[in-house]
């Protein structure tokens, strides 16, 4: 075994994933993490370190009982779950935390004890980009959309195809939101937001959480659960400005991110099994598939389209159906990684045979931030 | 009473020059005078080299039509549909803005189309710069 191999011990959703009225932000994060606390036997005593976003790590602290002597709350958008895996395991390695929970809780469709999301006036923000009239995410993610379709001669058709081959994987999983097939002109003739993005190229409002508990390799084989290795992480961030991303085709904090996990990793492209790519809209995954090397630049579409990452196909891609159909509530970073611990375990509602290696990659904000994972069932 | 409008700037000690110019007609950029890159977002550095001496100068206007979302939601201040563009200055910085004096539709709205600034005094201190098409030259 790698000296000093970190491992995903526990690894839970929230109880429901949804609507969920009942439960505030705070109360997501806690309903995930006691989950994921009962998956592997632990209490909360048992837990020294605490990595957490949209919440403060002070916060979940004190309301779950733990005395850490590590936390990290790196907030970078839905991508911090990622980049708090890979700081969780480097901490876990360097000997300052033993036993790490890592939680994420967003009331993104009810709203219950969640934050404001205004743009403040004077920021970078607020000052040249908002006088423009975006509204969120759909007005703001999409814009480097265009520039991508000219420059590669993409179609509306094919981008509408990652929607329709995610729903095909949502059907597979109970606990997906939309799991009802649709077609390229079910998704062509759906309401138009921010052309060219129609309403089932983007992702699904819904409140919910998850949570991850890591340690070491050794420890591992002292809980019940099948051990998760992580075989390599990268992280980065780019600009908090869409407008001021360097290439509109291409992300560069994936560039880094996605190749310092390959190469931590010690692996190819030709190695991986099953890949989560964050799909806040459905241009996410064409990005991803070629920032982390994949396929070449300007390919990704037409590989979807040719049914290469569909059920059956060659590269099984967001499993759970994605944020386009399973769920998002803003920070879906949590969710791509609890597929993709499922897929290791074999316990997948949509399961990959034989996978043994899971790269999950996710992204922050509009381009502004990105982590990968590479996990695998096999001891390192 | 009046219709909210858009979400309006509020200038920082950094980013001050920038609206004072768009104020005056000016759309002004900044200059690094130790590598000589042109940058935007307003900053008192370099973005490149980090050097401190940086000068603002008044751009061209001249940009092309980079990106865009045509957008179908209502928003204060706008009338749905409506396109939030990002456009290429000649001068090599990125930035977004509205296209005005033009449909807006994708037909319209060619990527790499020719444009050029236009002031929209929004009150007494903050004036937006946008952009509209050059006319064809006949």
């Amino acid at each position: 075994m790698r000296r000093n191999a970190v491992t995903v011990v526990g690894a839970a959703e929230t109880t429901k994933l949804g609507v969920i009225p009942d439960l505030s932000q705070i109360g997501l994060h806690a309903d995930a993490a006691l989950n994921a606390m009962a998956d592997c036997g632990l209490r909360p005593k048992d837990i020294d370190g605490i990595a957490t976003a949209g919440e403060t790590p002070v916060q979940l602290a004190h309301y779950l009982g733990i005395t850490p002597t590590w936390v990290d709350g790196t907030s970078v958008g839905g991508c911090s779950f990622m980049i708090h895996v890979r700081h969780a395991a480097a901490a876990i390695e360097a000997g300052l935390a033993k036993t790490i929970l890592i939680t994420h809780g967003e009331s993104g469709k009810s709203r219950v004890g969640a934050a404001g999301r205004t743009v403040p006036p004077n920021s970078l923000n607020g000052q040249f980009e908002q006088p423009f009239g975006p509204m969120g995410p759909p007005s703001m993610f999409t814009i480097p959309v265009l520039r991508y379709m000219k420059t590669y001669g993409v179609t509306e058709e094919q981008i509408a195809q990652v929607a329709v081959v995610q729903r095909e994987w949502a059907a597979k999983n109970p606990r997906a939101t939309f799991k009802t097939p649709i077609s390229t002109d079910d998704v062509l003739n759906s309401r138009m937001i921010a052309y060219p993005f129609r309403l089932l190229m983007c992702c699904l409002v819904t409140d919910g959480g998850g949570a991850l508990i890591l340690t070491s390799a050794e420890r591992a084989k002292d809980f019940k659960t099948k051990p998760v290795y992580i075989l390599g992480t990268g992280e980065s961030v780019e600009t908090p400005m869409v407008s001021q991303m360097e290439d509109f085709t291409s992300s560069r904090a994936f560039r880094v991110a996605g190749p310092t996990a390959f190469q931590q990793a010690g692996i190819n492209v030709n190695c991986v099994d099953h890949l989560m790519i964050y799909d806040a809209f459905a241009h996410l995954p064409i990005y991803g598939l070629e920032d982390l090397g994949f396929l070449p630049r300007g390919e990704a579409a037409a590989f979807i389209a040719a049914r290469n990452t569909a059920p059956g196909g060659s590269l099984p891609l967001n499993t759970n159906g994605g944020g386009l159909s399973y769920m998002h509530s803003g920070m879906y970073g949590m969710y791509a990684l609890q597929e993709s611990v499922r897929q290791m375990r074999g316990t997948a509602a949509a399961q990959v045979p034989n996978a043994q290696i899971s790269v999950c990659h996710g992204v922050g904000g509009m381009f502004a931030a990105s982590g990968t994972i590479i996990f695998s069932n096999q001891e390192p | 009473m009046a219709e909210p409008g858009r979400a309006l700037p509020v200038p920082t000690p950094e980013t001050q020059g920038f609206w004072d110019g768009a104020a005056a007609g000016e759309l002004r950029l900044q200059r690094c005078d130790s590598c000589g890159k042109n940058y935007f977002p307003p900053r008192p550095f370099c973005p490149v080299c980090a050097s401190r001496k940086v000068s603002w100068f008044k751009a061209s206007g001249k940009a092309v039509l980079w990106s865009y979302v045509i957008h179908h939601r209502p928003v204060a201040g706008f009338k749905p549909p409506y396109a939030i563009a990002v456009v290429q200055l000649a001068e090599g910085p990125r930035m977004m803005s509205n296209i005005v004096e033009c449909e807006q539709t994708p037909e319209a709205l060619q990527l790499d189309m020719e444009l050029e600034v236009v002031f929209e005094k929004q009150n007494d201190t903050i004036t937006l710069p946008l952009f509209r098409p050059v006319a064809a030259k006949g």
